[in-house]
């Protein structure tokens, strides 16, 4: 190799390195979203509705994450579904989502008709951005919240919801 | 008999209370299709106040609670510009609204409003609602989330409520669209069929509590 190209490959592998361990994402239709929401276990499911071009989203992120690590030993899983246009895919998303580490899962919906997919996610939910569901089947309990939280009020709403 | 007869009748009573009680609860706050509006008065990017009594010639209004920033809201900037464009004339005139605090939304204060007006010569009132009343007052949650409002003599009753259509990226792909299919009806004298629709949108920036 090059010694004038030994360089920049080097750079560009330490750069790869990190975003390597962020999540992939995943480009689903509504009804693998619906069968998830659904799932009659005894797991809690904090499912967070943002997009990239969303502000208030982007700054309550890190407490999706925080949450995460801090339950990662219990039945609690995050899901961060990206309501981005699916053209913005390659463009938008999967960038953000590599810069910023994202350890969680991340889904991107790609639908289209608003008015169908939002009454099928939950019925209270007027469409605002960010949106959160946190529930447990098995349980029988669903929170929702229409606004950014922060990771006390998250920790609330799980506690709240896997009690027994 | 006649005992029992005051004791159902009380825990009717009672009943009757708890169930009014509960429907003006906060989540259903705002009106619902059918309801009158209250008229408002709110400062037009002119300088000027607005209300919805003040424009006679109104058979109604087509308001949107909109602004500068949300992405959602720049996408449907000219589709609302059209909207207006095509009912004006019509009797049912565009009203946007800016709701957003400008302290929380940099980007949507007054100055900028006058200046996004200007710039894309909006042919309709750009209003800003300073307290953000009329916005609860609507019940509206995003921007853009629209109201058609109907004259009815003195009064605007709510004819649709919701999205504008259901493609937000590309105009041309939407297979429904709402507020026009609403209008058309409306301006037949026919009932709205499809009077309540939903969409994505971003978050009214509500004024942070104190």
């Amino acid at each position: 190799m090059n010694k004038f190209l030994r360089l920049p490959a080097l750079l560009l592998l330490l750069a790869a390195a990190p975003a390597a361990r962020a999540q992939q994402v995943r480009v689903v239709k509504l009804p693998a979203l619906q069968q998830l929401l659904q799932r009659p276990t005894d797991t809690t499911y904090v499912v967070n509705f943002w997009a990239t071009w969303c502000k208030p989203c982007i700054e309550e992120l890190p407490h999706f994450e925080q949450l995460r690590a801090k339950y990662a030993r219990q039945k609690v899983q995050v899901l961060l579904v990206s309501l981005d246009f699916p053209s913005k895919l390659d463009a938008k998303v999967r960038p953000f989502v590599q810069k910023q580490g994202l350890k969680s899962r991340v889904w991107l919906l790609n639908e289209t008709d608003q008015n169908a997919y939002i009454d099928a996610i939950d019925r209270q939910w007027s469409g605002a951005l960010p949106f959160t569901l946190v529930l447990n089947n098995a349980r029988q309990r669903r929170q929702r919240f229409e606004q950014p939280l922060t990771l006390a009020a998250l920790e609330k709403a799980v506690l709240a919801v896997q009690a027994p | 008999m006649k005992k029992s007869l005051s004791v159902l009748f009380a825990l009717l009573a009672v009943a009757l209370t708890v169930g009014t009680a509960f429907r003006f609860a906060p989540a259903e706050d705002g009106y619902q299709v059918g309801d009158k509006a209250a008229d408002f008065k709110l400062k037009n990017v002119d300088g000027k106040m607005v209300s919805l009594a003040g424009n006679a010639a109104a058979k109604g209004y087509i308001v949107v609670f909109t602004c500068n920033t949300c992405p959602y809201a720049k996408a449907y900037e000219d589709r609302i510009m059209a909207l207006n464009q095509k009912y004006a004339a019509q009797g049912y005139p565009v009203l946007a609204i800016n709701p957003n605090d400008p302290q929380v939304a940099p980007g949507d204060s007054y100055a900028d409003m006058q200046k996004r007006a200007k710039d894309k010569q909006y042919a309709f009132p750009y209003l800003l609602d300073e307290t953000q009343n009329v916005a609860r007052a609507f019940g509206a949650t995003r921007t853009p989330h629209v109201y058609v409002l109907q004259r009815t003599g003195q009064d605007f009753k709510v004819a649709y409520i919701g999205a504008i259509d259901n493609n937000t990226e590309d105009a041309n792909a939407a297979t429904q669209r709402y507020v026009e299919d609403a209008m058309s009806q409306l301006l037949a004298g026919q009932a709205v069929q499809t009077s309540s629709t939903k969409a994505i949108g971003c978050t009214i920036k509500w004024k942070k509590k104190a």
